[in-house]
């Protein structure tokens, strides 16, 4: 039985609760940029800093381009990192984004996840980490602000680890999340050390064992580099089963690569990320009691895709609708929806699927929107169809 | 559930008062959530924030489109109170910084079938403090008129979010506009 430590419940904005588990993971170097996109999880770092409750440098750099490079050299050192940022900030970083899983700088982000210009907006949607999909780095989702808390704990362990090696972001909706004051149960400090122990880098930078990093690679080598990569990422299901039971036993708390409601026995299943699964859920439980047969899933992970989960998960079922809060412009609907069409594909499962692309620059998902989607979801499976392929929810012509 | 709206002009402190109920119900062992709508982030601009208070875990992630409070916490914009009614529930509570008598409320109270409740705290916080601090006395009326909170778990809120003399003046604002509250029956 997992052994449950004395929790402190308290209340938090989930930016604040980013920030309090990063102090309890003790970071060894804090690097961001201050100024919009930005939120409080840095400000409050810096604070935390100031206030010697956190033993770290706190760099303010002069853009998001500095500030994750200075996070990779960093982590190289053998440094626990953190960074955060959103939207045009996590474009600006975006070179180095790949720089930094193929160095493989392990490091936290959190993104606040916030829409792309033009035009201007400050509002949550998924574009920005959806930019920075396939740069080699681990994405996790948040559903909520003890998510969010948790998920930046066990991030650190995840990337460190010696079989993987990689960064790793935190999303949280922006504002939705970030800015949203919810109940939060904090891990004590002295239980943190035990989930998550000091970094141990193998391959930390030392004068005295020099060593080339971030070199060149020709035609004739540049491939394995970056199969080793992908090889890395592929590494990550496991390590997560261990880090997540390790995390249950302090905290009590479960994750799954994918979390569900009902969806054994459902006849449809809508698929989201983020805050938008509560949502979802909260009205698919008065569904349900209607007699309605639809289910509710979310991937707490994206990157790795959790393909062999979400294939058993939606082998059984008649249709399923994904929900995007991005689109591949020009492409052939929502990455989300892209993603779950190929798992199904290639996994012999012929289903209709309907793509809901919504909530872009932040325009709210309501709980009659919710109603909608899961009664279209139940719609489809009774019907063996969609009438369409992608819809843009809400949106006037 | 209960949900709340909160109405203000940008630099009032909507979003912190919110922010403080949330904080204090959930001080109370229950479930909270607070949400704060930004737009453009402009002083005087009106501002929404949204609070959500429950026995059971809070799941919904959006916006309160038919709440069981509006709180108006502006006195210029509570002149007009027929303005952010939207969505109000029958049966529900209008709390409102207001000026003049809650005898002349009695029509909203009849039409939209709600309770009214008015405290002067543009009044409370000029005399008190000199000048005008409107978020935690309408956070007073709003416990005082709801009952959703207890006026100790608001003390302990504002604890954890203020010291020093910021906090001995909210909590002298806040003692004084939870006194003066009238509500029209």
């Amino acid at each position: 039985m997992a052994r449950v430590a004395q929790v402190r419940k308290t209340a938090m904005m989930g930016d604040e609760a980013v920030a309090y588990a990063v102090k309890q993971a003790d970071v060894d170097v804090v690097a961001a940029y201050p100024i919009t996109p930005q939120t409080i999880i840095v400000e409050r770092l810096s604070e935390y800093v100031a206030d010697g409750e956190l033993n770290a440098s706190f760099i303010q750099a002069e853009s998001e381009h500095s500030a994750i490079s200075i996070c990779v050299g960093a982590s190289l050192a053998g440094a626990r990192v953190f960074t955060s940022t959103a939207s045009q900030g996590l474009a600006l970083m975006h070179e180095i984004l790949h720089a930094a899983s193929s160095m493989r700088a392990p490091m936290v982000m959190a993104i606040a996840n916030r829409a792309l210009n033009s035009p201007l907006n400050i509002h949550c949607d998924h574009s920005d980490v959806m930019n920075a999909r396939d740069t080699g780095w681990i994405h996790l989702f948040a559903t909520d602000v003890q998510e969010a808390y948790d998920l930046t704990l066990m991030a650190f362990r995840l990337g460190e680890d010696r079989r993987i090696l990689l960064p790793v972001s935190v999303n949280l909706d922006g504002f939705i999340l970030s800015h949203s004051v919810e109940p939060l149960e904090v891990l004590p400090d002295h239980e943190v050390p035990e989930f998550l122990p000091p970094k141990d880098y193998p391959y930390a930078i030392d004068p005295s064992r020099p060593a080339t990093y971030g070199a060149m690679a020709l035609p004739d080598t540049y491939m394995e580099f970056r199969l080793q990569l992908h090889e890395a990422l592929q590494k990550v299901p496991s390590v997560w089963g261990e880090v997540s039971r390790s995390f249950e036993e302090v905290s009590g708390r479960r994750y799954s690569m994918v979390k569900s409601f009902a969806v054994d026995g459902s006849d449809a299943v809508v698929v989201a990320l983020g805050s938008t699964y509560g949502t979802l859920k909260h009205v698919a439980r008065r569904l349900r009691d209607e007699g309605l047969r639809v289910g509710v899933a979310s991937l707490t992970m994206y990157r790795p895709f959790p393909e062999d989960v979400l294939a058993r998960m939606l082998g059984d079922v008649k249709a399923v609708v994904v929900m995007d809060r991005a689109y591949s412009y020009g492409g052939l609907g929502g990455p989300l929806y892209t993603d779950i069409l190929s798992t199904l594909y290639r996994n012999g499962v012929e289903i209709p699927v309907l793509n809901v692309v919504y909530g872009l620059g932040g325009r709210d998902f309501t709980v009659r929107d919710a109603e909608e989607v899961l009664r279209m979801a139940a719609e489809g499976a009774e019907r063996g169809g969609f009438p369409e392929k992608v819809v843009w929810w809400g949106v006037r012509r | 559930m209960i949900e709340v709206r909160w109405h203000g002009r940008g630099g009032q402190g909507v979003v912190t008062g919110s922010n403080l109920l949330a904080r204090a119900a959930i001080l109370e062992g229950k479930y909270a959530q607070h949400f704060p709508e930004f737009g453009p982030e402009r002083s005087g601009a009106p501002v929404r924030s949204y609070t959500r208070i429950s026995n059971q875990p809070i799941e919904l992630h959006t916006g309160v489109y038919n709440p069981d409070i509006v709180v108006v916490i502006d006195p210029t914009m509570a002149r007009n109170p027929e303005g952010f009614v939207q969505g109000l529930k029958r049966g529900g509570s209008l709390v409102l910084n207001y000026a003049g008598d809650v005898g002349r409320l009695s029509h909203i109270a009849g039409e939209l079938d709600v309770k009214v409740h008015v405290v002067n705290a543009h009044r409370i916080s000029l005399e008190e403090v000199g000048r005008k601090i409107y978020n935690v006395p309408m956070l007073a009326a709003l416990a005082r008129a709801s009952g959703l909170v207890g006026l100790e778990a608001v003390k302990s809120a504002l604890r954890s979010r203020f010291s020093g003399e910021a906090l001995e003046i909210n909590l002298r604002l806040l003692e004084k506009a939870y006194r003066e509250v009238e509500s029209l029956a």
